[in-house]
C-alpha cells in the first residue's frame, strides 16, 4: 500500500486506528495483527483473526515509529493487536513530550 | 492533512469530554466536531472563496476555523482593533468573502451593507444557522487552499497576509503535541486573540492535548487573575505586556495564583526583570517560552520549565544567561545562523535567523515566495551557542551597528529597567557621523519619580559597557506599542529623530 501523510486506517482485527504522521516513499506492507490495515472507511474481510506472533497492544495517542524507513504512526483508537511494517513489529516512539509553548 | 484532521481526531479520541467552557455544562469534544461539519455545509454552500471573522475568543473561533476547513476554504480571523477604514479595506482584499462578525461590532459595518462580493453575518445569527444546518457527509478531505490567511502586525508598514497551509498547521500540532495527554481537570486559559498566530495555535495544540479550553473575550490583567482563580484554570498562555501587567497586580494583591501549574509567554521580548519578578511571585509554576513568528506557524523554539529553573538558580554566568534566550529549535526544525551574504556564521556569532521544517510557510499572498531550499529568513537577529540555546537579538533591521559593533536595543532596555526609577523603556539607534549609529534611549519614569538622564547614563555603564550606554535619554509619558503589545521602534525612532532635531 501506498501511504500518505494524513490518511486514516484501521486494523482488520481488532479495534485499533491509526494516522499517518509521515510516509515513507514507495509501496509498504502496514499490518496491524498479521492483517493489512485497510482504510478507515472502508470494510474489512469478515472472520479474521489475530495471526500468531501479532499479538500486542496499541494505545490511545501514541506514536508507532520506524525511523529509519521514515514511517511514523498517530494510534486514534486503542486496540488489542500489533502493528507491524514489512513483517516487524512497529515499536513504540519513546520522545520526551515537549512542553506547552502555545 | 486537512487542519480539520485535528478537529477528527480529537472528538474521536476525546469524546463526550468537555472541550470548551463549564465543566458541567460545556461543549463535548463530539459537539463541538459535529458543529463544524454543520457549519462546513453553510460555508460550503456559500459562494464566498474566504471566511472572515471580526470577534473575539468565542465559541464561533473553534467552529469558523474547522468548519472553513472542511469546506475547503481559508480562514482569515481580523483585528477587530484595527479602524473602520483599515478593516473594510481588509475585507476587500479577500473577497468574495462571507465575514463572521461579532453582534456588537456589527453596526461599525452597516454602511459597508450591500456592497459586491462582501457578505456580512453576525455571530450569533450564524451559531443558530449552524444548530439548524445539516452536517457535511464524511470527514476531513484533502484540501485544495489554504487553511489560514493572517494579515501580519506590521511593525514596518502595511500589513502583509501571510498564507498558513493545511500541512503547515497540522505538522506542527502532529509534531508537537501529544493526544489526550492532559489530567484530568486540566484547563487552559486563552486570552490571545483569534486573530494572532498564538491564538490559533494555542487553540488547536489545547484541543489536541485534551484540555479543557477557558476562553477570555479580551485580555484583562483583573479578570484573567479572577478568572485563574475561580476556574482553576492549570494552564496559560500569554504575550510578555500582559505578563507585566499581570505582575503588577499579583504583587498588590499578594493572594499567588495556587492552580496555575503552567504559564507559556512569547510574542515578543520578555523583558529579564519582569520574567524574573513573575518567577519569584510564582514559584509554583512552570514556564515556558515560546518563540516563532505568523510565518512559521506559532513556536520553533522552546525554552522549558527547567531550563528557566536552572537559569534563574544557576551560578555560571552562562547557564544564567539562557534565562533570555527562547530556547531550543523544536525535533522538527532547522535552524541556521547567516551573514548578509546568506552564509552561515561561526558558532556563536550573531547574524540573521534561517528556519526551515514542515510548519514553515513563509508565503504571502500575491508574492512569489523567495525561500531558496525551504528556507524561511525570519529577519531576526540572532545568535546561537554551544548548547543550541537561541538568543534572539531583536528585528534585524533595530539592531544597533556603532563602530562595527551589533548592538541589541533590548539588551539596553532590560539594563534600564532594572533602575528603581524606570517603568519601561526604549532604544534605538539613529544615524551618527562618527559612528555609523548612536544609542539613544526614551525614559518613561516610575509614577513620581524624576530620574536624572546622566546617572541613568551611569547605571547602564556599570551594568553593560560604554558603548552600550546611550548617548542621550529622554524622559517620555509612554511608549509606542501597537496591539499585540510590541513596541514599533518606526515610531519611536521617528519621535527621537524630531526630539533631536530639538
Amino acid at each position: 500500500m501506498q501511504l500518505r501523510v494524513g490518511s486514516r486506517w484501521r486494523s482488520a482485527v481488532d479495534d485499533t486506528q491509526v494516522v499517518v504522521v509521515r510516509a515513507p516513499e514507495g509501496e509498504v506492507s502496514l499490518t496491524c495483527g498479521g492483517h493489512p490495515l485497510v482504510p478507515a472507511d472502508g470494510q474489512p474481510t469478515a472472520g479474521l483473526t489475530i495471526s500468531e506472533g501479532h499479538e500486542g497492544s496499541t494505545a490511545l495517542g501514541k506514536r508507532y515509529a520506524d525511523p529509519g524507513a521514515g514511517l511514523e504512526l498517530l494510534c486514534v483508537k486503542a486496540g488489542t493487536s500489533a502493528l507491524a511494517l514489512n513483517g516487524a513489529e512497529l515499536p513504540l516512539k519513546s520522545a520526551k513530550p515537549l512542553p506547552a509553548s502555545d | 492533512m486537512n487542519l480539520a484532521m485535528i478537529a477528527e481526531i480529537a472528538a474521536d479520541a476525546g469524546g463526550d469530554r468537555v472541550v470548551l467552557g463549564d465543566p458541567e455544562h460545556g461543549v463535548t469534544y463530539e459537539q463541538l466536531y459535529d458543529r463544524a461539519r454543520r457549519a462546513a455545509r453553510l460555508l460550503r454552500e456559500s459562494s464566498a472563496d474566504t471566511v472572515a471573522m471580526i470577534g473575539v475568543n468565542s465559541e464561533l473561533f473553534p467552529v469558523a476555523l474547522f468548519g472553513a476547513a472542511l469546506a475547503d476554504r481559508p480562514f482569515s480571523p481580523l483585528n477587530y482593533r484595527w479602524s473602520d477604514a483599515d478593516l473594510a479595506a481588509a475585507v476587500r482584499r479577500l473577497a468574495p468573502v462571507v465575514v463572521l462578525v461579532d453582534d456588537e461590532f456589527l453596526p461599525r459595518f452597516e454602511s459597508l451593507a450591500g456592497e459586491s462580493g462582501v457578505q456580512w453575518v453576525a455571530r450569533s445569527q450564524f451559531l443558530a444557522a449552524v444548530a439548524d444546518a445539516e452536517p457535511i457527509e464524511g470527514g476531513a478531505q484533502e484540501p485544495a487552499n489554504p487553511a489560514v490567511l493572517l494579515f501580519t502586525s506590521g511593525t514596518s508598514g502595511s500589513p502583509k497576509v501571510a498564507v498558513l497551509g493545511h500541512d503547515n498547521l497540522s505538522s506542527y500540532i502532529l509534531g508537537s503535541v501529544e493526544l489526550m495527554a492532559a489530567e484530568e481537570g486540566d484547563a487552559q486559559l486563552s486570552s490571545l486573540p483569534p486573530y494572532h498566530v498564538g491564538g490559533i495555535a494555542n487553540l488547536l495544540s489545547t484541543l489536541f492535548s485534551g484540555r479543557r479550553i477557558v476562553q477570555l473575550p479580551a485580555f484583562d490583567a483583573r479578570t484573567w487573575i479572577d478568572t485563574v482563580r475561580a476556574l482553576r484554570v492549570t494552564h496559560a498562555t500569554v504575550v510578555p505586556t500582559m505578563v507585566a501587567r499581570i505582575v503588577d497586580l499579583l504583587a498588590e494583591d499578594g493572594g499567588g495564583l495556587p492552580s496555575l501549574r503552567h504559564l507559556s509567554y512569547g510574542g515578543g521580548r520578555m523583558p529579564l526583570p519582569v520574567l524574573e519578578r513573575a518567577m519569584v511571585l510564582l514559584p509554583e509554576t512552570s514556564f515556558v517560552n515560546g518563540y516563532g513568528l505568523t510565518e512559521t506557524s506559532s513556536s520553533i523554539t522552546v525554552l522549558g520549565p527547567d531550563d528557566h529553573r536552572l537559569a534563574l538558580t544557576s551560578d555560571d554566568p552562562a547557564v544564567r544567561a539562557r534565562l533570555g534566550s527562547v530556547g531550543r529549535a523544536l525535533p522538527t526544525v532547522e535552524l541556521s545562523v547567516r551573514d548578509a551574504d546568506g552564509e552561515p556564521v561561526a558558532p556563536g556569532e550573531t547574524g540573521e535567523l534561517w528556519v526551515r521544517g514542515e510548519q514553515v510557510s513563509g508565503r504571502y499572498v500575491g508574492t512569489e515566495s523567495d525561500s531558496a531550499g525551504g528556507w524561511f529568513r525570519t529577519k531576526d537577529a540572532a545568535r546561537i551557542d554551544e548548547e543550541g540555546y537561541v538568543f534572539v537579538e531583536g528585528r534585524l533591521d533595530d539592531v544597533i551597528v556603532r563602530g562595527g559593533e551589533n548592538i541589541s536595543p533590548g539588551e539596553v532596555e532590560d539594563a534600564l529597567l532594572e533602575h528603581p526609577d524606570v517603568a519601561d523603556a526604549g532604544v534605538v539607534g539613529l544615524p551618527d557621523d562618527d559612528w555609523g549609529e548612536r544609542v539613544v534611549a526614551a525614559v518613561v519614569p516610575v509614577e513620581g519619580r524624576t530620574p536624572d538622564p546622566g546617572e541613568l547614563q551611569e547605571w547602564v555603564r556599570g551594568k553593560l559597557r560604554s558603548s552600550k550606554t546611550p548617548s542621550s535619554i529622554a524622559l517620555v509619558e509612554g511608549l509606542p506599542y501597537n496591539d499585540n503589545g510590541k513596541l514599533v521602534r518606526r515610531l519611536l525612532r521617528a519621535s527621537m529623530v524630531e526630539a533631536a532635531r530639538g
